[in-house]
């Protein structure tokens, strides 16, 4: 009972990580209806952006951790948007109006070229900090066995439902998220009424990658390495997470999110580390068999 | 340039440019600052950062100046996007393509006897083919099918893992072999592609993606069976109808090769009769395509790319038609993998990483997805090019990955952008009026 529980916030905490980067696959879907197959690199900058910005702190002589931790993702919220609007920028927008997988391409080539685009600027190495946020609350103490849930999983879990609530005001209450919303159901209906297509749609590529970025410093933070190739895992077990909420729903992101990390955290606990993956992978392929849209996703109707 | 036109108006042009250029400048420096301009070097345990803020000071140059370059060069003389769709052929062009096709496929025969040809160039030259091979049967799944298939790798490790373990364990040779790599291979696809097919395009690919990766961490974390991620040595060669290429006559063995025909002993041997081996599969692979092209299925296959809809209403079964494109597609990466398997004589999961599956489509993407002899001109590009660009080996994937973003942007239809029709009613509508239906 007491690994159970343990195993239970640990996955949590992950799969509040995956939740975060799923939301921006869910957008950029709802919005230009493609797979934006970089966002998984972009929440890897987002976490070479923090490993740095912490090196560099440390440098600076900047310990105290809450100020730490704020300017870190001040920084790599700010620098990492401006990539997610690169790549719209380059890679995507030539692109609309193309055939229909074309765009998919496009971004398995930016995933490709932002991958060694690090590896070459920062080397192939791991790279590795000393832990910052330390420390934790024990929940359970049975003499044998602790649950614990440490200050980061607290900071994690806390930070993900705070820009959650942030998240689905911004997308219901203001302008920006009403003309999201009209440029997801029609573009050219949306641009006749006065919307600028353009710069809703780069809003909504910068927006996910600062949810990336988040979820790339959390990481950084939670495990204390990083290196050039964790887009690519994270960011197929994050898309898995936005098909299994149902692609195009917010809520559908982060609760698959959560799912996928408590998956993965019980799997790992009671069969094998080693399968955790191929886990993960079954269960994409197992939603998208009995239920194409998703658990929470609306059914999309083919058209002549 | 436009920076001597006095009118306002230009004024304000030369303004707005230099304006964009100064926003694009500013974009390039915010991408710049923190990765280009510090990099984290490992000291005792921690980390140290180094900087390079010249490095950034220079991209940012480049990029205002780029800009402001594009800006103001003249529109009519910018390069034009082509974004229709693939011309059909014409007859006067498939005369000259079955000519090019001819003339290719000559000098691929006499290749080995050339007098430049040494080990090095043959060796090469066997790679360029296995990746010809594998674009066309990828581009049966691709090309003629519209599927997009991320995780076509799985069945290149499926066939090169049936030969490897099959020679361990059961003592198959190559010839024994084939067959069952290719079978198990498409088996593979089928089950795969049975539940997976009903799914929407980028759907598939992510699937598809998926299983790519599942495959290859079956076989890492499988050690029993597959050696893991030591992978498997010792696979044997092939040999000429069971005379080996050896220097010597194994005890009790069959006699070498070259004692056979009288020759000289000589390594090469080995290799042109590997390049042969994979010259010929490669265009079974070609014969087949060309011909199941004309046949109802592969009709099928290509009215399925153009509208599924349309399809379903015809009578023809989307998910059985598919399937079979991805079990024959499946079926040409597991003969390629046998080949590779023993052709290296070694094979690890590292060889059937995600990369290898984009390397593959790209070849099909450059080559124009559906037309054979783009194929065999991208595969030879993407496969010579960075032996030549040795020095710049550390950039490859980086210049890979932008080739693709770039091909996309101006050239979506890839290098040539002809296919041949898939159907040419010769005479009829010149012939005859369309008779109104009544």
């Amino acid at each position: 009972m007491e690994y159970f529980l343990q195993q239970t916030i640990n996955g949590i905490t992950l799969g509040a990580v995956y939740g975060l980067i799923a939301i921006g696959y869910t957008m950029v879907y709802g919005i230009v209806g493609m797979i934006n197959f970089a966002h998984g690199e972009i929440y890897m900058i987002g976490a070479f952006i923090a490993v740095i910005t912490f090196t560099l702190l440390g440098m600076l002589g900047i310990t105290f951790v809450p100020l730490a931790v704020l300017i870190v993702l001040a920084a790599a919220m700010v620098f990492t948007a401006a990539y997610g609007w690169t790549v719209e920028r380059i890679a995507y927008r030539p692109l609309r109006g193309s055939f229909r997988l074309a765009p998919l391409i496009s971004a398995i080539g930016m995933s490709i070229f932002l991958q060694n685009y690090v590896q070459i600027l920062q080397g192939a190495r791991v790279k590795s900090i000393q832990p910052v946020v330390t420390g934790g609350i024990p929940i359970i103490d049975t003499g044998h066995f602790h649950v614990t849930i440490t200050y980061i999983q607290i900071l994690i879990i806390a930070l993900t439902i705070a820009l959650m609530i942030g998240f689905s005001l911004l997308i219901t209450r203001t302008n920006f998220g009403r003309a999201q919303r009209a440029c997801e159901q029609d573009q050219t209906m949306a641009a006749l009424l006065g919307i600028d297509v353009d710069r809703t749609i780069s809003t909504t590529f910068m927006i996910g990658a600062i949810l990336a970025a988040v979820a790339g410093v959390m990481v950084t933070l939670y495990y204390g390495v990083v290196d050039f190739f964790i887009g690519f895992q994270a960011g197929i077990k994050a898309f898995a997470a936005a098909v299994l909420g149902g692609i195009g729903s917010l809520a559908g992101a982060m609760l698959g999110g959560f799912l996928i990390g408590l998956v993965e955290a019980y799997w790992s606990a009671y069969f094998s580390i080693e399968y955790k993956d191929i886990a993960t992978f079954s269960i994409l392929i197992l939603v998208l068999i009995f239920r194409p849209t998703g658990l929470l996703g609306r059914p999309d109707i083919e058209k002549v | 340039m436009t920076a001597s036109v006095t009118t306002s108006r230009g004024a304000n042009h030369v303004m707005a440019a230099l304006k964009d250029a100064g926003l694009a400048g500013f974009v390039a420096l915010m991408l710049a600052l923190p990765l280009v301009g510090f990099r984290t070097v490992e000291v005792g345990t921690g980390l140290s950062l180094e900087t390079r803020f010249d490095w950034v000071a220079y991209g940012v140059i480049a990029v205002f100046i780029g800009r402001l370059i594009l800006n103001l060069w003249p529109r009519n003389w910018r390069i034009q996007r082509r974004k229709d769709a693939p011309h059909v052929s014409t007859e006067t062009h498939a005369t000259t393509m079955k000519l090019v096709a001819a003339v290719g496929i000559a000098f691929a025969i006499l290749l080995p006897f050339l007098p430049f040809a040494d080990r090095y160039v043959i060796d090469l030259a066997i790679t360029v083919l296995i990746y010809i091979m594998l674009g066309w049967g990828l581009n049966i799944v691709v090309g003629l099918a519209g599927l997009l298939d991320l995780g076509y790798v799985a069945f290149y490790a499926v066939g090169a893992y049936s030969f490897a373990l099959g020679a361990r364990y059961w003592g198959l040779n190559f010839w024994e072999a084939l067959p069952v790599a290719g079978a198990l291979a498409a088996i593979v696809g089928m089950l795969l592609g049975f539940p997976v097919l009903r799914l929407r395009g980028d759907y598939l690919a992510i699937v598809t993606l998926g299983f790519g990766e599942m495959i290859r961490l079956l076989i890492i974390n499988w050690q029993g069976l597959t050696g893991g991620p030591n992978g498997v040595t010792g696979i044997p060669r092939p040999s000429f109808f069971g005379f080996p290429f050896a220097r010597e006559a194994e005890e009790g063995g069959p006699i070498p090769f070259h004692e056979v025909f009288g020759l000289e002993y000589s390594t090469l041997h080995r290799f042109i009769f590997l390049y042969f081996i994979i010259l010929i599969l490669a265009l079974i692979t070609n014969a087949f395509t060309m011909r199941i092209r004309r046949l109802p299925i592969g009709r099928a296959w290509e009215a399925l790319r153009e509208d599924e809809i349309a399809c379903k209403s015809l009578g023809i079964n989307p998910t059985n038609t598919k399937l079979t494109a991805f079990a024959v597609g499946a079926m040409f990466g597991g003969f390629a993998g046998a080949f590779f398997a023993t052709r290296q004589g070694f094979i690890s999961p590292e060889s059937f990483n995600f990369l290898e599956s984009a390397f593959i489509l790209a070849i099909v993407v450059l080559g124009g997805m559906g037309s054979q002899t783009g194929i065999v001109i991208a595969a030879v590009l993407l496969t010579v090019l960075p032996e030549i660009g040795r020095d710049l080996a550390e950039f490859r994937m980086l210049l890979f990955g932008a080739a693709m973003i770039a091909i996309m942007v101006w050239r979506p239809y890839g290098l040539l952008s002809r296919r041949a029709p898939t159907i040419q009613l010769k005479g009829q509508l010149e012939s005859g009026t369309v008779k109104e239906p009544t």
